[in-house]
């Protein structure tokens, strides 16, 4: 019986370690989330910096009334609807400054509504 | 053997500066055997024979617009409606690429200034004004307003053998056409040979001019593929409140001066440094202007056949007064 124990309690030490880790990888690959506001006629935070290669989630929310966000180079472009979150994933592939806007028109001070997007190594 | 002729140079367009809009002139190429057989072929395939015409396009008027970086508000739109007056070449028509008004949260105030507009343009003397909304227009309502005050925001009208468009593309709250509007543009487009001169008017350029500026329209690609079979397509445009010329290898695209403030140039200006050219009191109508296009099928050479000049607005045009004090006695600042 002892001998047996001694079989299996390796297996199970390394069965519950390779767990953990497995465990510990995937909190690794969660995407890190950036908060995004949305009010007439400014994003806040109105910069925001990203790693290339590495994806983000922007959690997307308004404070007044419908927005957009739109970025072709990162290839973003959700409506951000008041009363609700709205997730977008992006992986950045190029580094450089971009400038993402609103593209849904929401008011005078619409034309400069715009937010720094810095992808960088 | 069949005849061949160059289609595409026969509605190109060439520009000369006015400052506050466009003039443009619509002109069949120099009598000639081959000029006369060409514009003959034309008349037979398009149903009217071009014939030569001015016209001009004024753009970006902002009716309702205050404080800086133009404390004028509506006189750049005045000074320009009396310089269209007095033009030599009258014009058969006046086109504005929108943004009549400048857009307020106020029903009542927006209704006032589309009259406004109506009553600086109603001066005019052009036998005719044809309009396209901007997105401060129609952008914040959908162009309920708009249409109760100026009629459909898309239309089109045939003008001694050139076939104009009014494109919307800002009613939506995106900057787009949309599937509907380019239904409706292939239907209108079916009744024309592929040799028909056109002229589309919008507001937002219909290619990817500056997107981090907002000057674009998203599916304006596929407003251009619908264009693409004709052979002589210029599409005139406001928004960006400055000059711009641009070929697509197909179609010229064209965008007026603004008549209330300039933006810089987007090709050395920092992406998100997007602001308006100061106010400037010793040329307070600096890079403002009008265009004016003249249509000559018969001009020599072929390609020059649609003629632009863009006026920039002086101060000595101002009542002949020098200086800004003609401009700022009325108490605007």
């Amino acid at each position: 019986m002892k001998r047996k124990l001694w079989t299996i309690l390796p297996i199970l030490v390394l069965a519950l370690l390779t767990s953990a880790s497995f465990a510990r990888h995937d909190d690794d690959a969660a995407p890190q989330v950036i908060e995004l506001k949305a009010k007439r006629f400014a994003f806040t935070p109105g910069e925001i910096t990203l790693k290339k290669g590495e994806p983000v989630i922007l959690r997307l929310s308004s404070d007044d009334v419908t927005h957009g966000l739109y970025l072709k180079p990162l290839k973003i472009d959700a409506d951000i609807t008041p009363g609700k979150t709205t997730d977008v994933k992006v992986t950045p592939e190029q580094v450089g400054k971009f400038v993402a806007i609103c593209d849904h028109f929401c008011g005078a001070g619409h034309g400069n509504m715009h937010l720094v997007v810095n992808v960088v190594e | 053997m069949k005849k061949e002729f160059n289609r595409r140079s026969f509605m190109k367009i060439a520009a000369t500066s006015f400052g506050i809009g466009a003039l443009y002139q619509v002109l069949p190429m120099t009598a000639s055997g081959e000029s006369e057989e060409f514009l003959g072929f034309l008349g037979k395939q398009n149903g009217e024979k071009p014939t030569p015409f001015s016209f001009v396009q004024l753009s970006d008027t902002h009716v309702g617009f205050h404080g800086p970086p133009d404390p004028l508000g509506t006189k750049a739109f005045e000074h320009a409606v009396d310089m269209v007056n007095g033009l030599d070449t009258k014009p058969d028509l006046v086109i504005v690429t929108g943004d009549l008004t400048h857009d307020s949260e106020n029903r009542t105030e927006q209704a006032e200034r589309m009259k406004l507009f109506q009553e600086i343009s109603g001066r005019l003397h052009a036998p005719m004004l044809k309009l396209v909304p901007g997105e401060h227009d129609a952008g914040l309502d959908g162009g309920t307003l708009y249409r109760e005050h100026f009629g459909q925001t898309s239309y089109s009208f045939d003008h001694r053998g050139v076939h104009f468009i009014a494109l919307d593309n800002v009613s939506h709250p995106k900057p787009e056409v949309g599937a509907e509007a380019i239904a409706w543009l292939k239907k209108d487009l079916a009744r024309f040979p592929k040799t028909a001169p056109i002229v589309v008017m919008t507001h937002r350029p219909l290619f990817d001019l500056k997107p981090e500026w907002e000057w674009f329209t998203s599916d304006g690609d596929d407003v251009m593929n619908v264009l693409a079979p004709y052979e002589n397509v210029t599409v005139l445009y406001g928004h960006i409140h400055r000059d711009n010329e641009h070929d697509d290898g197909h179609a010229r695209h064209y965008a007026a001066r603004s008549l209330i403030f300039a933006f810089p140039d987007p090709t050395v200006t920092p992406v998100d440094q997007k602001k308006p050219i100061p106010f400037d009191k010793e040329r307070p109508f600096k890079n403002l202007g009008i265009r004016l296009v003249n249509e000559n099928p018969r001009r020599r050479p072929a390609s020059a056949s649609l003629e632009i000049r863009d006026v920039e607005l002086s101060l000595r045009e101002f009542n002949e007064l020098v200086g800004s004090q003609q401009l700022l006695k009325d108490g605007d600042l």
